[in-house]
């Protein structure tokens, strides 16, 4: 195996082991979520012609996929600083290209496959459609590596936990909390629409729910530029952080 | 012999603070060598240098001809180092640890020579434990074991005994000074003074970033010259001034400085002449403990000197 290789096995290793917590556990929150909500609005709510049980749950599986890459990789490498155990990772020959690959995939596979358990739990509550699933497969894996890579940005970037929740909190949270999880942004008032679209997350869950029923906010290749634009504006910047070895290697 | 490591010029700062001051040292294949400063003088620093973890502002560092920063992949193959800090991945079995860190270096299969560090290291019991359920003692086992996964012709030991019992500091040494005598370099910093003394076979000595002293570990013992003869006297009021002023007093007795052991009889005979009995006697061969304080006071009376 390859330095690249066995990095990339240790960090799925890594939240396999705690899958209760790192898998099971998202997974049971999403489906809350969905039953909640759609208890309360599916009667009498559609959105863009869909029931509204139905529209949630693509709106559930990327919010899955995207914390759960972002919390991925950031969890790793800041629990490796604060622990110092990262220098097992820093002394082997390794390349920062390679680096960063282990960990953005990894943190791209937690995602998809906690994505994949809130899919297959929620889609027995209400009829989904698979217009389609190349636009859907696209838009997780590329949400996946924005959100991995921000992760590391964020593991990086903070030496305390207090730091990374911040991050998470006050940044990720609302970024996809106020993305169209939970509604179209037509419903929105005129002014929060257009703040909408500085979202890129808006971006990413509007192009995943047009994979699933062919309807969208905004026109799919728009939507799939933006988000490819965005996938290679944070991996780039990930990449420099790490070329210039900003808080691990001094 | 070829050269294990080579530094040259090597400066860094941290901000303010100098902590690399243009160090400058080749050691050999197949040394045993001894790094050795107060607590900031700039080993860490340096072994964090060698290894990649910190970059300097100037100067080149070379592991087996390999340049750390341009040829890092195969300077890093050859380069093992057992970090000062008792770190760990909780997630892990002391096997799974290894067979990650030798994944790391591009390595399968490498159960055998694991079988086999874990056989040296006393942690064969222990291979399917948990990090987080071994004592401190085993976890710096397994960072030594972390080390060598990859076989590595230099290997860099960073205060590896400190807080560790008298048993596996023997066997790590036994361990050690085999692979030494296998021919692996071995780069070694330790507070333990009689340790450096009885291991290497040349030593540097860093003070504030700078090296003040590097010889084999002989000629630094020979730096300081002869013995010292410590006497607690019986009747002390009758020692007369001509031996008073060649003693220092220290902890009720008196030393005396002796250039070999020829003096001492004469000393003796002297002390006895004037009256005085003795009721304890110590003589004491110089160690690198003296070697290291003189050199470091000798580095602060150079430097009041200069400002």
């Amino acid at each position: 195996m390859s330095g690249f290789q066995t990095l990339l096995y240790k960090e799925l290793l890594r939240f396999w082991k705690v899958g209760f917590q790192t898998v099971a556990a998202p997974v049971m929150s999403a489906l809350l979520y969905l039953l909640i909500f759609s208890h309360v609005l599916d009667s009498s709510t559609q959105v863009n012609g869909v029931r509204y049980a139905a529209f949630l749950i693509p709106g559930l599986v990327m919010m899955s996929v995207l914390q759960n890459a972002f919390a991925n990789s950031s969890s790793s490498l800041i629990q490796a600083k604060v622990t110092g155990s990262v220098v097992f990772v820093l002394l082997p020959p390794i390349s920062y290209v390679e680096f960063f690959l282990a960990y953005v995939v990894a943190a791209m596979l937690r995602g998809l496959m906690v994505g994949l358990g809130v899919l297959v739990v929620t889609c027995l509550f209400a009829p989904l459609q698979f217009v389609a699933p190349l636009w859907i497969i696209a838009f997780a894996v590329l949400g996946g590596g924005i959100m991995g890579s921000l992760g590391m940005i964020a593991g990086i970037w903070a030496d305390k936990f207090d730091q990374l929740a911040g991050f998470q909190n006050f940044l990720i949270m609302p970024l996809t909390m106020l993305s169209g999880v939970f509604y179209s942004i037509h419903s929105l008032p005129p002014f929060w629409q257009q703040v909408s679209h500085f979202n890129p997350v808006f971006y990413i869950i509007d192009g995943f729910r047009f994979g699933f029923f062919g309807v969208s906010d905004v026109n799919p290749v728009v939507t799939l530029g933006v988000v490819t634009a965005s996938f290679c504006v944070v991996a780039l910047a990930t990449l420099a952080l790490l070329r210039s070895g900003y808080k691990l290697r001094y | 012999m070829g050269v294990a490591v080579s530094i040259k010029t090597l400066y860094k700062n941290f901000g303010s603070l100098r902590a690399l001051d243009g160090v400058s040292l080749d050691i050999a294949e197949g040394e045993f060598f001894g790094l050795l400063g107060p607590n900031g003088a700039g080993k860490t620093t340096l072994i964090s240098a060698l290894a990649g973890l910190v970059r300097p502002d100037q100067g080149s560092l070379h592991v087996m001809g390999f340049d750390v920063r341009a040829d890092y992949r195969e300077a890093r193959r050859r380069l093992g180092v057992v970090p000062q800090e008792l770190v760990f991945d909780p997630f892990f079995s002391v096997r799974e640890t290894l067979r990650i860190q030798s994944g790391y270096f591009g390595i399968r299969n490498n159960d055998d020579w694991i079988d086999e560090i874990l056989e040296n290291l006393d942690l064969t019991g222990k291979a399917d434990v948990n990090m987080r359920r071994l004592s401190g003692g085993m976890k710096r086992r397994v960072l030594v074991a972390q080390a060598l996964v990859h076989k590595p012709p230099v290997i860099v030991l960073d205060e590896p005994t400190a807080g560790v019992d008298v048993e596996l500091r023997q066997g790590l040494w036994q361990f050690v000074q085999r692979l030494n005598c296998e021919g692996h370099t071995v780069i070694l910093t330790t507070h333990y003074l009689e340790e450096a003394e009885a291991l290497c076979g040349r030593i540097a000595m860093l003070k504030r970033g700078r090296v003040v002293a590097l010889d084999t570990t002989q000629n630094l013992l020979a730096r300081i010259s002869g013995h010292t003869l410590k006497l607690r006297l019986g009747n002390e009021a009758n020692l007369p001034l001509s031996l008073r002023e060649r003693a220092t007093q220290s902890e009720g007795g008196w030393v005396f400085r002796l250039a070999g052991f020829e003096e001492a009889e004469p000393l003796l005979a002297e002390v006895r002449q004037a009256g005085c009995t003795l009721d304890d006697m110590q003589l004491t061969q110089p160690d690198l403990e003296d070697v290291f304080l003189s050199v470091m006071l000798e580095e602060a009376n150079a430097s009041e000197g200069q400002s």
